[in-house]
């Protein structure tokens, strides 16, 4: 495996990080603060021979990505909050006809067209399924460039082996932060199909015809349905489920922070346990599934949740300790930011 | 003595779902004949729309893929472009095609997909019990236009194959009818073009189908046949439009 | 000599072959298929039946075989 030091931006890092793991079909819309990797797949997915296509709505990117992994192919879309409003109707269709898809928002301030300032306000839509019906995306957070990358090679191998759509929500921060990043090259460009997907859409030649669709039109098929899917989600809750943890153990106060608003959290716990402080992080990586069991091993602690946003993770935190007496909350959003004077504030 | 007329192998031989006398069922089958004729049943896609041909890919014995209302050849755009030596075609309703979906329609269209698309104007929603399609026609009732279609507030019938022959990505339109056996002769040769087109790799192909739906139209099969013929044409005439 | 043959099990009775038959040589049946429906019937006594295919072309539900 080749391995490479660049300098770049999430946005761009995120892109790399799609073309190396097998990304055959990318279909987007611009819209800020995501535009650098609409652009970077626009360059680096004609080089490679692979397709890409500025759509004429986020709906129909979504749309093209859904045929495309139908088809076979690693898929995948991007946008910021409200392109990815517009793009639940094909989370949801992608949840019910069981595709592996990854879908990555960058996300901006809200509600509406709020601004392009980062911010933290779409956990409850990423989290809780989004569009209707009773599905989840598993949902990724990344915090760093490296992680960025990295985690693209995860996102496609999680969606190729639950055939499920997976997120990666971002902020507008981590998208256009520039930061070192190690590339690793490692898939062979010819090689799109990493998983053998016999459902495919491949025209029915010696088999009999493939049918990829989410409509059941009797209930007792529908109950069934959904019920495969559910044992579905507790497969991954089981499996998948990731966070990273920095001195939770004998902590007397635990933040809790993902994405961007973790690196600053980060920083006041290392400040703070060199003063003495008895402070540690968790950090959630997998959104959905969220980490429960990160909160078993020091449930009396102090926890404070810090989010851009006005409360959202805070709730699965709350139902993570079952119950809210020593969980608190910090956050700001339209643009603001928690910053460290705040949260050292706050814990002492 | 010899079958000259047999059901085609690419339609499986199973009741369909549609009222008696929709034009659906006679689509279906030209469709799986020009596929069988043109022996491309192992490398079709079928793209299914929302309607009431939902569940068209139970009855196409091929590969199918459903796509939410309107967006088929968004789908078609995903499935096309990574596996160009397939024949993909979509096939949906006046609805579908012409009001959830011009975006998608357009577009697709403008880019020049080579796609093959099968267009059912039967001029009324089907599947939702009967409201008003982008195509009714003007004083046509339906359950949204009790008082017919009017066009201070409703607009007028969309010409939405006339738009798209505007189009320079667009290599074929051709609006035909099902109200006779003649005229779906004539359905079945401009099928097998726009099917052939994308073989040959020219490009965006359409085929508008005007179609009976004599239960919204609240017609005999025959009465509705007959209105197609005598009504709908003069507002959709048929024949080559690009 | 021509004729044709029904699938009455999935006739819908829609009744537009009997109106397009040249030679009337198609009708509704009395009797009800498994669906409730009346299917139709092909009664050709004097074989004056032309094999022209004009049924089976307008049958919404591919019901018509047709013999040459």
């Amino acid at each position: 495996m080749k391995k490479e030091k660049i300098l770049i931006s999430g946005n761009e890092a995120i892109g790399e990080g799609a073309i190396q793991a097998g990304c055959f079909f990318y279909a987007g819309y611009p819209i800020t603060p995501q535009n650098e990797l609409t652009a970077y797949m626009a360059k680096r997915m004609l080089q490679e021979k692979r397709v890409f296509i500025q759509a004429e709505s986020e709906i129909s990117a979504i749309n093209m990505v859904l045929g495309a992994s139908a088809a076979g192919f690693r898929a995948m879309t991007s946008s910021s909050s409200p392109g990815i409003s517009l793009k639940q109707e094909g989370l949801s269709y992608l949840a019910g006809c069981q595709l592996p898809a990854v879908i990555v928002n960058i996300m901006r301030a809200g509600p509406g067209l709020g601004n392009i300032f980062p911010a933290q306000s779409d956990y409850f839509q990423a989290t809780k399924g989004g569009g209707h019906g009773d599905y989840y995306c598993i949902v990724l957070a990344p915090f760093s460039v490296q992680e960025a990358f990295d985690f693209m090679f995860f996102a496609f191998d999680l969606a190729d082996k639950y055939r499920n759509p997976v997120m990666i929500l971002g902020d507008g921060f981590l998208g256009q932060m520039v930061e070192p990043l190690t590339v690793k090259f490692q898939i062979p460009n010819s090689k799109y199909q990493i998983i053998k997907k016999d459902w495919a859409l491949t025209g029915c030649k010696k088999r009999a015809p493939n049918i990829i669709k989410s409509f059941y039109l009797k209930q007792k098929e529908l109950e069934k349905f959904n019920l495969l899917l559910q044992k579905k989600y507790k497969t991954i809750k089981r499996r998948e489920t990731r966070w990273q943890e920095i001195d939770v153990e004998d902590a007397r106060i635990i933040l809790v922070a993902y994405g961007t608003m973790a690196r600053i959290a980060k920083g006041v716990v290392r400040k703070l346990r060199e003063k003495g402080k008895k402070i540690g992080l968790i950090r959630p990586i997998t959104l959905w599934p969220f980490p429960q069991k990160a909160f078993l091993k020091n449930p009396k602690a102090r926890y404070l949740v810090l989010e851009m946003s006005y409360g959202q993770m805070v709730e699965d935190v709350k139902l993570a300790l079952e119950g809210d007496k020593n969980v608190e909350f910090l956050g700001r959003a339209g643009g603001g930011i928690p910053t460290e004077e705040e949260i050292i504030r706050r814990v002492k | 003595m010899k079958k000259i007329f047999s059901h085609p192998k690419s339609l499986r031989k199973i009741p369909t779902h549609y009222c008696a006398g929709c034009g659906h069922g006679i689509a279906h089958r030209l469709i799986a004949e020009v596929v069988d004729e043109l022996n491309i049943r192992e490398k079709v896609i079928g793209i299914a729309p929302v309607g009431c041909a939902v569940v068209a890919y139970d009855y196409w014995d091929f590969d199918c893929c459903e796509s939410a209302h309107g967006r088929a050849l968004a789908v078609a755009t995903g499935i096309k472009r990574c596996r160009p030596e397939k024949v993909v075609f979509t096939y949906q309703g006046d609805g579908d095609l012409a009001a959830i979906g011009t975006n998608e329609t357009i577009h697709a269209a403008n880019r020049g997909e080579n796609l093959t698309v099968i267009f059912i104007n039967n001029a009324v929603y089907g599947m939702t019990g009967g409201q008003m399609a982008p195509t009714t026609l003007v004083g046509q009732k339906t359950a949204t236009t009790p008082y017919g279609r009017k066009v201070n507030l409703h607009g007028w019938p969309l010409k939405i194959s006339e738009i798209l022959g505007l189009l320079k990505g667009v290599v074929y339109v051709e609006r035909v009818s099902l109200h006779a056996p003649l005229e779906v002769l004539k359905a079945k040769s401009a099928i097998k073009q726009a099917f052939l087109n994308q073989i040959q790799n020219k490009g965006f192909s359409l085929v508008e189908i005007l179609s009976a739906c004599p239960t919204y139209w609240q017609m005999s099969p025959r009465e509705a046949l007959d209105w197609i013929k005598e009504v709908m044409i003069k507002e959709f005439p048929l024949g080559r439009i690009k | 000599m021509p004729k044709i043959s029904i699938d009455k099990e999935r006739c819908k009775g829609c009744l537009l072959c009997v109106n397009f038959c040249p030679k009337g040589l198609i009708k509704s049946s009395q009797k009800l298929n498994k669906n409730g429906i009346n299917y139709v019937e092909f009664l050709d006594k004097d074989n004056t039946c032309l094999g022209c295919m004009q049924c089976a072309i307008i049958c919404p539900d591919c019901c018509i075989e047709v013999y040459r």
